[in-house]
């Protein structure tokens, strides 16, 4: 990049259709655990109490459906979407290479190299597209709505269910249902919001999934690697915006901070509910 | 007020009438209740009301019957206490094993313990009449002026359950449906001969609750002694529950209410402790303990008074019944579906390996997940603040590396 370009020069980093999708994640991730977590911890007065103001055993449960079928029909897009794009369009580059989400041997040096750095004993490694916390968030969101949805699903439709698979397995569905979804929010409300959102060089909020777009300065100080293969295959200027409109940028602070807000409170109370009770 | 007193207020009347009355008095014969009357239901302070007397189930006795020292007029000293005794001999045997007798006695009352639930002596109607204060629809209220008192169950340290039983489907039963066959206190304590709820004769000894119960719900009582608590009482357990354990005493409630159901499913845990923390872990117990109860509680699968153990064929958790005990909520619920472990323990392996493996797991997974992020987070919060306090040190504002 040439240094008489403008200092704010602005790149697509996700799809209208990525961040929609976001948007729906974050929607029914909420809506569903504040519906599921209330069960999950049924003993404490905070569960009560949501449960009741949701509109009692029926709203609850109408409430976790609707956001599971909403998120199930995200993810089936989602797949079907990938293997559209990596499967008949031939964008091999989605399943391996510097812009897969699928883990690279460069992600355990760069694992290494980040701790080097946490210790100052190395530089800060140099990430491409996508670094490797970003992947584990990708693909802990990925196996999780898969093992979440696939539990849930079973004990929702449990008499079909039961024809195939022994009633012990129901059991095991709440369990790991349960614990996975603890799993989920514990790590999307803490892990995922620090690494993204609220660690200092981001704070308050990373608005990047909100309005689709980073700076230059972003791109060439975070993704190194990711800028300089933009540059050498010379695709940057088809990935170049103007600046996010000030709405965008307040509507991604509101949504982010709400659903921030949100994320605290049922993590405060979970995890005050898990130590309590164990 | 005391007879002196009467004397002290009305002693011209009662000279005057010693004038007047005495030359007919003088005949020999017994005193009628009519001449009773002249004086008593005349005299200012009134101490027989002819009409309440005249429609008393007493009435046709007349006044010597229970006045029996009163031969003449004047009857001076004053007529000694009646006694109801003298009649209601045996009426009076049951009364004094009660717990009133024991009271009269430790505090030396001298008035008649009967008027106290019967009211004015001289009125004393059928416990049939409604107008009786021992008529079951008034009964509570009457046994409620002692039982229903806060100050008196301060002072005497009696049971104050009046509002307890008025809140209670029997006490509905009698004051808004006005039921003659709703329980009422002497329904289950006895009228005469009340005693402790620890003495083994009682009627409210808990041995005896379910026969008592039993009176009016004579087929729940059947039930209950096919089940394992009633079997449990007959064999002698001082800890097999009966009917008021989950019940309540006083304060029953109409078992149909959310509210109700909701609370037994703790109640059932007071004892089967192990049972309820297993139930916790399943969607249905903790749909519960939310306060719903749109999900299986303890009767719902183990039913209500017949609880059967599933070596018992006719028990609803038999494992030969378990497909249509579970298909009362899951209809199609097939054969398989009964695997289904109610009361599940994820950390007893021999109970269930593949539920005690899936917990290890989801547990370990958790721990690892935590464990290295919970350190990544840490540490790069350290650095970036280190960072951060070096840099603006070093060269004025931070820029981020």
């Amino acid at each position: 990049m040439n240094a008489d370009k403008p200092a704010r020069a602005y790149y697509f980093r996700f799809s209208l259709g990525q961040r929609y999708l976001h948007g729906l994640v974050i929607v029914t991730f909420l809506g569903l655990a504040a519906s599921g977590m209330p069960l999950r911890f049924s003993d404490t007065l905070w569960a009560k109490n949501i449960a009741e103001a949701m509109g009692g055993f029926g709203a609850v449960l109408f409430l976790h459906k609707l956001c599971a079928v909403g998120v199930t029909a995200g993810f089936l897009f989602h797949v079907a979407e990938v293997l559209y794009r990596g499967l008949v369009k031939g964008e091999r580059g989605m399943f391996w290479g510097p812009t897969s989400l699928v883990p690279q041997p460069r992600d355990i040096v760069n694992i290494y190299q980040q701790f080097r750095w946490f210790f100052w004993l190395g530089p800060k490694p140099r990430y491409g597209r996508y670094t490797y916390w970003e992947k584990f968030d990708y693909w802990a969101v990925f196996w999780g709505m898969a093992i979440i949805g696939i539990s849930g699903y079973m004990m929702w439709f449990s008499a079909f269910f039961a024809r195939f698979v022994p009633g012990y397995l129901f059991n095991v569905a709440l369990l790991v249902h349960g614990e996975e979804a603890l799993l989920a929010i514990w790590f999307i409300f803490i892990i995922h919001f620090f690494n993204t959102h609220l660690r200092p060089e981001k704070f308050p909020i990373d608005p990047v999934i909100f309005t689709g777009r980073e700076s230059d300065e972003e791109l060439r100080r975070d993704r190194p690697l990711e800028y300089q293969r933009l540059v050498d295959q010379e695709a940057l200027r088809v990935l170049q915006t103007d600046q996010p409109p000030r709405w965008l940028n307040n509507f991604a602070r509101i949504i982010a901070i709400a659903a921030v807000g949100t994320g605290f409170f049922l993590l405060a109370v979970t995890l005050a509910a898990f130590f309590a009770g164990s | 007020m005391g007879s002196a007193s009467v004397l002290a207020r009305n002693r011209w009347f009662i000279a005057l009438s010693f004038v007047l009355v005495v030359p007919g008095a003088a005949r020999a014969a017994a005193l009628t209740t009519q001449e009773c009357l002249n004086c008593h239901n005349a005299m200012p302070a009134r101490l027989v009301d002819a009409k309440l007397f005249q429609s008393s189930v007493h009435s046709a006795l007349g006044c010597t019957a229970c006045h029996s020292d009163v031969k003449a007029f004047p009857h001076i000293p004053a007529p000694k206490e009646v006694a109801c005794r003298e009649c209601h001999g045996g009426i009076e045997g049951d009364y004094s094993q009660s717990v009133h007798a024991a009271v009269w006695g430790k505090w030396k009352l001298k008035y008649s313990a009967c008027l106290e639930c019967h009211g004015n002596p001289h009125a004393i109607l059928a416990k049939t009449n409604p107008r009786s204060p021992v008529y079951p629809l008034n009964l509570p209220r009457t046994c409620g002026s002692c039982h229903g008192s806060p100050a008196m169950a301060r002072r005497y340290g009696i049971a104050n359950v009046y509002g307890l039983y008025i809140d209670s489907i029997h006490g509905f039963a009698l004051t808004e449906d006005g039921l003659l066959v709703a329980a009422t206190c002497a329904s289950c304590h006895g009228a005469h001969r009340i005693l402790g709820a620890n003495d083994p004769q009682s009627r409210t000894y808990r041995n005896n609750v379910p026969a008592t119960c039993g009176s009016c719900h004579a087929n729940i009582e059947a039930l209950y002694f096919e089940g394992v608590h009633g079997k449990a009482l007959k064999a002698g357990s001082a800890a097999a529950a009966v009917c008021i354990d989950c019940h309540t005493v006083h304060r029953i409630a109409r078992v149909q209410t959310a509210a109700w159901q909701a609370k037994t499913v703790a109640t059932c845990g007071n004892c089967h402790r192990q049972q309820l923390r297993s139930y916790r872990d399943t969607f249905h117990g903790q749909v519960t303990a939310l306060g719903f109860v749109e999900t299986a509680r303890c009767w719902s699968c183990h039913e209500s008074h017949r609880v059967l153990p599933p070596s018992d064929p006719k028990s609803s958790i038999a494992p030969q019944n378990l497909v249509s005990t579970c298909g009362k909520c899951h209809q199609g619920a097939a054969k398989g579906f009964v695997s289904f472990e109610a009361h599940p323990d994820p950390h007893d392996r021999a109970l269930n390996p593949t539920l005690y493996y899936a917990w290890l797991a989801m547990n370990l997974l958790l721990l690892s997940v935590f464990a290295f992020f919970g350190l990544h987070t840490v540490l790069w919060l350290v650095r970036t603040w280190s960072t951060r306090n070096h840099n603006s040190a070093a060269s004025g504002p931070w820029r981020p590396q």
